[in-house]
């Protein structure tokens, strides 16, 4: 993922010091008022009351660890589609895309649509057989047949790595994002949004995590809806009308209609756009969510509700880019004295929310965009858990034998230990640039999980061997490419050129992890090899007819 | 779940009906959305000049930004299709099978 795309936090950095120069200059308060919003305040507030609330509901529905993992298998298909929608639409996608469009124009666009892709790919291939073969992770599907510990632990590392940078990025995002947006302390912010998602998984489990999400959800889409009908009424409805203006106003003129700039060599599109396709399918947040419906029926209707919903905020949100070029772009009171936009370029959206809706509106939105970010860390932070109590403590510690009391408390205990390294990193990366962490994460998701995955259900020679020497060629490579690479080697630790010349590198590490799985499963002449290649038959009927299948109607 | 049942439904004819269609149809799916998509995303990288013509002379509009929604539009629609035909015909067959094999 580009950088720009994620570069909520980096952006946000720079926000930061604008606050605070606006806090400090009261008589330029004509120019730049961010002193702490009220209407912004209550209503986030009114947003953690109801989820609360929820949140004391779901404590008296879970008890055991079926319920604390997947609520009990009880969220519809509907639910879920929300839920994982959720789960998608992050603030990075809603303030970043917009951002992007309206910096950039057509190219965002061309961002927006990769950002789907992942979803037809996930239904068509993964959906109801991850769903019927797993019951809490996607390391039960990847160790249905291979050796548990081995394969547990490389899963566990995979997700841990995976929620941990997603994890970082989001808390920086929050904290500076309240900071701006609230005129709250950064420290107070990554505190508050760490005890709100304590409370949520911790007593709520997955329901609490799963209807935060779908409250959020609801709020975000119906806020943009709203959002770009207002936008749009300024310009009669009329789409041409708006493209017109648009391209008057912006510095660009009509290149902003016109691809450039961003994605310039053909492995950088394809490196970007394979990490977008296969990333949904290897994080594990969102693969948690499978687990949650009764069946292959029900997970194949999430996917498509979340389809639905995630297609339609993108393009809302490529609305509202090209609606802030003129109504924003080309009003002072939300440029500074060189003509760009205060608070950095993720702030488009929020300055269209003032402009069209007035502060009320603004603070509705600003509460969204909060919201956003807390349901996503709480979804995060049950994932992570998981993999710690499911994975790591119940099936390579203890080898299956402890019991559910056991692996529910450990499970807590992760979520404590998981929320304080979470407000810890948040605390000690406020002033890095942490842009690159999300791509990271995405570039890890797809080279490390997704193949493991892909490969435990469809190819009967994978072995534990190769999906072990494979699933780390994918990490350790996919974190060697980004560190050596532009993002990190130049951006950040400022040295003149990258090692690795490529801003994408999804492609060589999924190609590593993909090719070493292969090399080393075919090599692979052992007895437990024969052995775990011989039950590739029985897992294939369970995956395909779901027979067998957790909490599944047909036995 | 007994390893006879496992049998059973392999040696039913109806589990390699199951397998291939719906694979079939997997594939066939799969393979327009990334043909559609990687179309899109090429033209767009390597020939900007003609994604960005006008639509009709005389228009801000251009071609690419109803192509780049379409693009999103044809993925839900298709995912639409897979649901609408493996809810139904697949699941009808699915259901078949599982209770002849639980005879």
């Amino acid at each position: 993922m580009n950088r720009r795309l994620l570069s909520l936090t980096a952006g946000a950095a720079l926000l930061a010091s604008t606050a605070a120069q606006a806090a400090g200059n009261a008589i330029a308060g004509a120019v730049q008022r961010q002193p702490v919003n009220i209407s912004a305040i209550a209503m986030f507030m009114a947003f953690v009351v109801l989820t609360l609330g929820v949140t004391w509901w779901a404590s008296k529905r879970t008890r055991s660890a079926s319920d604390f993992y997947t609520a009990g298998g009880g969220i519809t298909g509907f639910q879920n589609g929300l839920a994982i929608a959720g789960d998608y639409m992050s603030a990075a996608a809603f303030l970043g895309l917009s951002g992007m469009v309206f910096a950039k124009g057509y190219d965002g666009l061309i961002y927006t649509v990769s950002f789907l892709m992942g979803w037809p790919v996930m239904l068509f291939l993964i959906a109801e057989r991850l769903r019927n073969l797993g019951k809490y992770t996607f390391a039960d599907v990847a160790s249905f047949r291979l050796a548990r510990v081995p394969i547990r632990s490389l899963a566990a590392t995979g997700s841990l790595v995976t929620v941990c940078l997603y994890l970082i990025a989001q808390m920086v995002g929050a904290g500076k994002l309240i900071q701006l947006l609230f005129g709250l302390d950064y420290a107070y912010a990554v505190v508050l949004v760490g005890v709100l998602m304590t409370l949520y998984v911790l007593f709520g489990g997955m329901l609490a995590t799963t209807w935060v999400q779908i409250i959020k959800a609801c709020m975000l889409l119906g806020g943009v809806t709203v959002l770009v009908a207002l936008a749009m009424s300024k310009f009669g409805f009329n789409p041409e009308l708006m493209l017109t203006k648009a391209v008057e106003a912006h510095a660009m003129h009509e290149k902003i209609l016109k691809p450039g700039g961003l994605i310039t060599d053909p492995i950088s599109a394809i490196s970007l756009s394979l990490a977008l396709i296969c990333g949904p399918a290897g994080l594990p947040h969102i693969l948690m969510r499978f687990f949650t419906v009764a069946d292959a029926k029900a997970a194949r209707k999430s996917v498509f509700y979340a389809t639905g919903f995630i297609g339609y905020f993108f393009m809302l949100t490529v609305m509202l880019g090209f609606c802030a070029i003129v109504l924003v772009g080309t009003n002072p009171d939300y440029l500074d004295k060189a003509g760009k936009i205060l608070g950095g370029g993720n702030m488009a959206a929020v300055h269209l929310a003032k402009a069209v809706g007035g502060d009320l509106f603004l603070g509705f939105i600003s509460a969204v965009a909060f919201a956003t970010i807390l349901a996503v860390v709480a979804g995060l932070t049950l994932a992570g858990a998981s993999a710690v109590s499911h994975d790591l403590y119940a099936n390579v510690f203890r080898h299956g034998r402890a019991t559910e009391k056991q692996e529910i408390l450990v499970s807590r205990i992760a979520v404590l230990g998981l929320s304080a390294i979470a407000i810890t990193l948040g605390m000690l990366f406020e002033n890095q640039n942490i842009a690159f962490m999300v791509s990271l994460a995405f570039a890890m998701a797809a080279s490390v999980n997704f193949p493991i995955l892909a490969l435990s259900m469809f190819w009967n020679g994978l072995t534990t061997r190769g999906a072990l020497i494979g699933g780390f060629a994918g990490l350790f490579s996919s974190l060697t490419f980004v560190i050596l690479g532009p993002t990190v080697w130049v951006a950040v630790l400022k040295n003149p050129t990258p090692i690795f010349p490529y801003e994408h590198s999804a492609l060589f590490s999924i190609l590593l992890a993909f090719g070493g799985t292969w090399l080393f499963s075919v090599t692979d002449g052992s007895e437990r090899g024969k052995a775990e290649r011989g039950r590739f038959l029985y897992q294939y009927v369970r995956s395909e007819t779901g027979i067998g299948a957790e909490g599944a109607v047909a036995h | 779940m007994s390893s006879d049942v496992n049998e059973r439904i392999i040696a039913n004819p109806k589990f390699a009906e199951l397998t291939t269609k719906r694979n079939r149809f997997s594939i066939i799916l799969v393979v327009s959305v990334l043909v559609i998509y990687y179309a899109y995303l090429f033209v767009a990288v390597l020939m900007p000049d003609t994604i960005s013509r006008a639509i009709s002379p005389g228009m801000t509009m251009t071609i690419g930004l109803p192509a780049g929604f379409a693009v999103m539009i044809v993925s839900f629609i298709l995912t639409g299709v897979y649901v609408r035909r493996a809810n139904s015909e697949f699941d009808a067959l699915n259901r078949d099978l599982i209770e002849e094999a639980g005879r």
